[in-house]
């Protein structure tokens, strides 16, 4: 009974916490935000004389950001997301950044100071595909310039001052691809050059103030032309062929091409027909590059060719940088054993070479962006954007790097926790306040806060105090659970450890450099796995983590297998496989050091069991026959059930692979339905119990089981985006899978519904977002389940005796019979990404994460998503916290987890256990990443930090004193009665 | 340590040595010098009012059952600080009068004077009481008389098999 009146206690405590929201002078105290950008992919640097040191770029997240080039910090940033891929970057006027995205169908102008957009224009464009981005400087009609965007055979003029499209020129030749505009000085020509399929070389003439076509002239090419091209003065190119043998050099005077053909091997012997043309705009140089080599040309006369140099190393060259009419500097950066030499060249003469140590996890160079200045005694210096193989962006400047940013984690693909060290015997970690006075100084401080006398000073040093006592940043495990690493992988394949405290990086490890080494030409990392996490019979060995990936592109290259130690980041264990990679199994079962099973399953289906100790292996084996294998094949709309047996499939006697045998598989038709979704529970999550109780005190045993997948169908008409299908055409089918029999628990179909469909499973329940193409609005759907075979478990004597078999261990095998409850919600936002809270024993009540449109974290409680809701609750289904039902589900502002703050592009959300029950960390990540402790059932187990001690210690002394005073005074009462 | 000074004083009290003279009409030996039949009438009329005593006291605790029901009715069948401390007290006050149930009666304790009745009506008064701070238990909802009471935090079950999987990479 006292349970029973602790739950409605709680119940109580969670109405009043409807929604989780913290004040204005919280923010900061348990969360933190950090902005990246990406990896840098153009890179525009700020004229000299404006005095403004800037550099804007371009990334591969689509961010163009304006960062500080004296400390890298940023100005602005603005995210265009994955569907608005920037192509081209330019300055204009030199205040308007000009931005060529969407495969160069969007124009944009940015305000260079703060960011802001000027202008947008929409070209029309039929089938992109190369883009250039040229601005006219002399064409000047009053101040303004033109600016040209090509694309295939078309080209805008846009004026840049607001963007008004002034003429355009479709020029309708069918496999036109315009290569290069340019117009001579002190002319009103536009020459534009293009490619007419692989054969054809066109040169137009263009009106530059009307886009007429003046004239136009077109040549047979000798050989076949390859799209790369290096433009080597105004009005010439070089164009490597399609068999990357030799070379043509085209060249336009007075409106006719005159070509020369020149063998590669012409020019020097080893030139393979690996050959590269990298696109710079250097003079009368271009750069070929080979596997082995980079070789600099210079173009002599009409049709001499010379080689000027050629390095052995690969090096990575920058594009070219007007110094003055005649001086034009590149520069060259290549690796030596533990430095990059970075080299500039003008005209072809080397001015500066620096020897730069870069620490080593930051892997190759992989671009170069040179910027001069002028220094005070008028010569030229050089700095450099340098951006590395983890995707870290440098600036280097006289030999050294001035700031670095660590942009490669903008790209996170995966995220675990890790604990962090105990705390050792002996060596004090907590810093306890250092006197008595300080303490009651900061109590009393604490306690003027909360009478509301404090002063804004007084404020200040309680934020700081908070900030600093709280001890957030130690580097050891706490009692509460609140200090962990979060591991993540990014796209480079580089893994950082941040800590939860305040997200700076504690250790960072690239693996490729290692691989690479080894035979391993060109990995890339898939997933990140926890690897070892100690618990009780292994508390002395350090958690670990698995790295897993592939040696080279394609789906059959062998894979490799990495640990790191998740404490130091050291690489503790690499393993090249033998066979390839298609999925990693983590099983429920660990070794005796605590080491988590794996089974990798390779494209031929079989299973290979790490780690290969012959521990592992007798633990494996004695359960094999309860282990099973699914794989759902999206492309084929299958999903297949395995069981695993002994011995490899092809006959090795490799005693660690077992092969596997298809035991049941459903396909689902493919004309009328296509997998949009699959969903599961996470493996880690802990329920509390398998009762729900009802109101009138009815009991329903929850199925809870790890085996169930959430497999989401729609019509294939409506798998594109929204309005691409009717109401009538379109429609989604809920499955719930058992995952060992291949049994459908349960269907549901939804009519005029469609995709994306975001789904998230916890405890006996899934909540899924799509799109009602009826109502024209966004959907969640709940579906409960319980098991019905446990039912009648209701006899309550059997209970007291505990004579019931509520907790003997279940088999998909006996069919427990299912019911299911569900109720559909109607919800503003379209979503990115969904996920659950998950507390350490699942007591706590459950918020759903929803990743909104608006690059938000917003906490829904699922309290709200309860299919049980009725639009007239009776007075126990109140007290039981039934709220009554709604059409759409609420959205407050107050429980926006993000507060304020915006996370670009959002790809993912991770919520992970603290120790203490009724907390938990969340993590979420895209371009930004931002972390914070959220509490769903507010924190009922701890007094939260505004707790006065000071109060509560000053009404019990007072208390204890008043409690004296008041005996001493009853005893001389006492006496005194007594004399009377 | 040895004693420094003391003084003697005679017992007054005791009135083994008199030392001074009683004061007059005062008789030391008065009641118990009383006798025969003024005495039984007396002894009469005592283990009567011991009787009539003892019945008021056993039925005492029906007015207080009536009290309790009442206020149990004005508490209501939420579960709050009020009806809580209501139904403690009921339940507390039929307890603590039956563990001094001896105590209660040990004043009109009289071999003249049966005392089982009252004490049995005083018995079945209170567990009335208790009775119906127990329904008042139940009535909110607080005692564990459904399977929900016993299976609410039943830890699930486990499970044989496991299957792990998903779309290949």
């Amino acid at each position: 009974m006292e349970a029973r009146f602790f739950l409605r206690f709680l119940l109580l405590l969670s109405l009043l916490s409807l929604s989780f929201s913290i004040y204005e002078d919280q923010v900061g105290l348990a969360d933190w935000h950090k902005r990246y950008i990406g990896k840098v992919k153009h890179a525009v640097f700020h004229a000299q004389k404006t005095g403004r040191r800037r550099v804007v770029v371009s990334t591969e997240e689509n961010a163009i950001a304006s960062l500080d080039l004296r400390t890298g910090d940023l100005f602005w940033r603005h995210v265009l997301g994955k569907n608005d891929v920037v192509d081209q970057l330019s300055l204009s006027l030199g205040k308007y950044v000009l931005t060529l995205s969407s495969r160069g169908s969007v124009l944009r102008a940015w305000n260079l100071p703060d960011g802001q957009m000027v202008w947008e224009t929409i070209l029309q464009v039929s089938n992109p595909t190369d883009l250039l981005l040229h601005v006219l400087g002399n064409v000047k009609s009053g101040r303004d310039s033109l600016i040209l965007a090509c694309n295939g055979g078309f080209i805008g003029a846009v004026s840049s001052i607001d963007g008004v499209i002034v003429w355009k020129k479709e020029l309708s030749v069918d496999g036109l691809k315009l290569k290069h505009v340019f117009q001579p000085p002190e002319s009103d020509t536009i020459y534009a050059i293009g490619f007419i399929d692989t054969s054809q070389i066109a040169l137009y003439h263009l009106n530059a103030k009307t886009g007429e076509l003046l004239k136009h002239a077109t040549q047979s090419s000798p050989v076949d032309l390859s799209s790369e091209i290096s433009v080597i003065s105004i009005d010439s190119l070089v164009v490597l062929d399609s068999t990357r043998s030799s070379l043509l050099l085209i060249k336009f005077t007075d409106g006719t091409i005159t070509h020369h053909h020149k063998p590669l091997s012409g020019i020097a012997k080893d030139f393979s027909d690996t050959a590269e043309l990298i696109p710079t705009k250097l003079n009368d140089i271009f750069v070929v590059k080979t596997p082995s080599s980079v070789s600099f040309v210079k173009v002599k006369g009409d049709n001499e060719l010379e080689l000027i140099e050629k390095s052995d190393q690969t090096g990575i060259v920058s594009d070219s940088l007007t110094l003055s009419e005649e001086e034009q500097a590149f520069a060259v950066v290549h690796h030596s054993s533990n430095a990059i030499n970075f080299q500039v060249q003008i005209n072809g003469r080397e001015v500066l070479t620096e020897a730069i140590q870069i620490e080593e996890h930051r892997g190759r160079v992989k671009s170069v962006f040179l910027n001069n200045y002028l220094k005070t005694d008028k010569s030229h210096g050089f700095r450099a954007l340098i951006v590395m193989e983890d995707e870290s962006l440098l600036l280097v400047q006289q030999g050294a790097v001035v700031w670095s940013r660590e942009d490669g984690l903008a790209s996170i693909s995966n995220a675990v926790p890790a604990e962090l060290p105990v705390e050792k015997e002996g060596v004090s970690v907590v810093e306890v306040e250092h006197t008595l006075l300080e303490w009651l100084k900061g109590h009393m401080l604490k306690l003027k806060g909360t009478l509301m006398l404090a002063t804004p000073d007084d404020m200040g040093a309680i934020q700081a105090m908070h900030l600093k006592s709280s001890g957030r940043n130690k580097m050891t495990r706490d009692h509460n659970g609140f200090r962990k690493l979060i591991i993540v992988l990014t796209q480079s394949g580089k893994v950082y450890a941040l800590h939860t405290g305040d997200g700076r990086i504690v250790w960072s490890y690239l693996l490729t450099p290692l691989l690479q080494s080894q035979r391993c030409p060109s990995p890339s990392v898939l997933t990140l796995r926890n690897w070892r996490v100690p618990h009780h019979n292994a508390l002395q060995e350090n958690p670990s983590v698995l790295l897993v990936g592939r040696c080279g592109p394609s789906l059959e290259s062998q894979g490799f297998l990495s640990i790191v130690d998740s404490y130091s980041g050291k690489e503790l264990e690499t393993l090249i496989l033998d066979h390839s990679i298609a999925e990693v199994v983590p099983l429920p079962l660990a070794d005796s050091s605590e080491q988590k099973l794996h089974l990798i399953i390779d494209n031929d289906l079989n299973a290979h069991l790490y780690p290969r100790s012959s521990d592992s292996l007798k633990v494996f084996i004695g359960d094999m026959a309860n282990m099973y294998y699914y794989k759902v094949e999206n492309a084929k709309g299958v999903v297949k059930g395995y069981a695993f047996k002994e011995g490899h499939g092809t006959g090795s006697s490799d005693e660690y692979c077992f092969s596997t045998r298809e035991l049941w598989s459903l396909v689902f038709p493919s004309d009328s339905e296509r997998i949009v979704a699959t969903a599961r529970r996470k493996m880690t999550e802990v329920v509390h119990t398998q009762a729900k109780i009802m109101t009138h005190q009815d009991v329903m045993y929850k199925y809870i089981s790890k085996n169930m997948l959430f497999v989401a169908t729609v019509s294939p008409k409506a798998t594109g985006g929204i309005g691409s299908a009717g109401p009538d055409e379109a429609s989604l089918v809920a499955y719930l899978i058992d995952t060992v029999t291949g049994r459908i628990l349960h269907r549901v179909t939804h009519q005029g519904a469609q995709g994306p469909v975001h789904a998230v499973v916890s405890e006996n329940w899934v909540v899924y977002h799509y799109f009602n193409l009826r109502a024209h609005r966004y959907e969640m759907t709940v579906i409960e389940i319980y098991d019905h075979s446990r039912a009648d478990n209701k006899d309550l004597m059997k209970l007291v005796l505990g004579k019931h078999n509520l907790t003997a261990p279940i088999t998909s095998y006996s069919r427990p019979e299912v019911t299911t409850k569900s109720q559909s919600y109607f919800f503003t936002h379209s979503v990115k990404t969904i996920a659950v809270t998950t507390t350490a024993r699942g007591i706590t009540s459950k918020q759903i994460l929803i990743g909104t449109i608006g690059d938000q974290v917003l906490a829904l409680d699922k309290r709200f998503l309860d299919p049980r809701r009725t639009a007239n609750p009776s007075q126990e289904e109140k007290e039981e916290g039934i709220i009554p039902l709604t059409d759409s589900l609420p959205i407050i502002p107050q429980s926006y987890v993000t507060h304020t703050l915006q996370v670009g592009d959002l790809r993912g959300i991770v919520s992970f256990p603290a120790t203490l029950e009724s907390t938990t960390h969340v993590f979420s990540y895209g371009i930004d990443l931002f972390y914070t402790r959220i509490a769903p059932s507010r924190t009922y187990d701890s007094l939260t930090d505004e707790f006065s001690y000071v109060l509560l210690l000053i009404t019990v002394v007072v208390l204890v004193v008043a409690i004296l005073v008041m005996w001493a005074m009853s005893k001389k009462q006492d006496l005194q009665e007594k004399w009377r | 340590m040895a004693r420094r000074w003391n003084v003697d004083f005679p017992d007054s009290s005791s009135s083994s040595h008199p030392t001074v003279a009683d004061p007059p009409g005062f008789a030391r030996s008065t009641p118990d010098l009383d006798e025969s039949s003024g005495s039984r009438q007396r002894n009469d009329t005592e283990a009567a009012w011991k009787s009539q005593k003892a019945w008021e006291v056993a039925q005492a605790p029906f007015k207080n059952l009536l009290m309790m029901g009442f206020m149990m009715w004005m508490a209501g069948n939420t579960v709050h600080l009020f009806s809580m401390g209501i139904t403690f007290s009921a339940l507390w006050q039929p307890i603590s009068a039956l563990r001094s149930v001896g105590k209660v009666f040990e004043p009109f304790k009289d071999p003249r004077v049966d005392l089982n009745l009252p004490r049995l009506l005083f018995i079945a008064l209170n567990l009335g009481g208790m009775a119906l701070g127990m329904w008042k238990l139940n009535t909110l909802g607080l005692l564990p008389t459904h399977a929900s009471d016993w299976v609410f935090s039943l830890a699930p079950a486990k499970e044989v098999e496991f299957a792990g999987g998903g779309a290949s990479f």
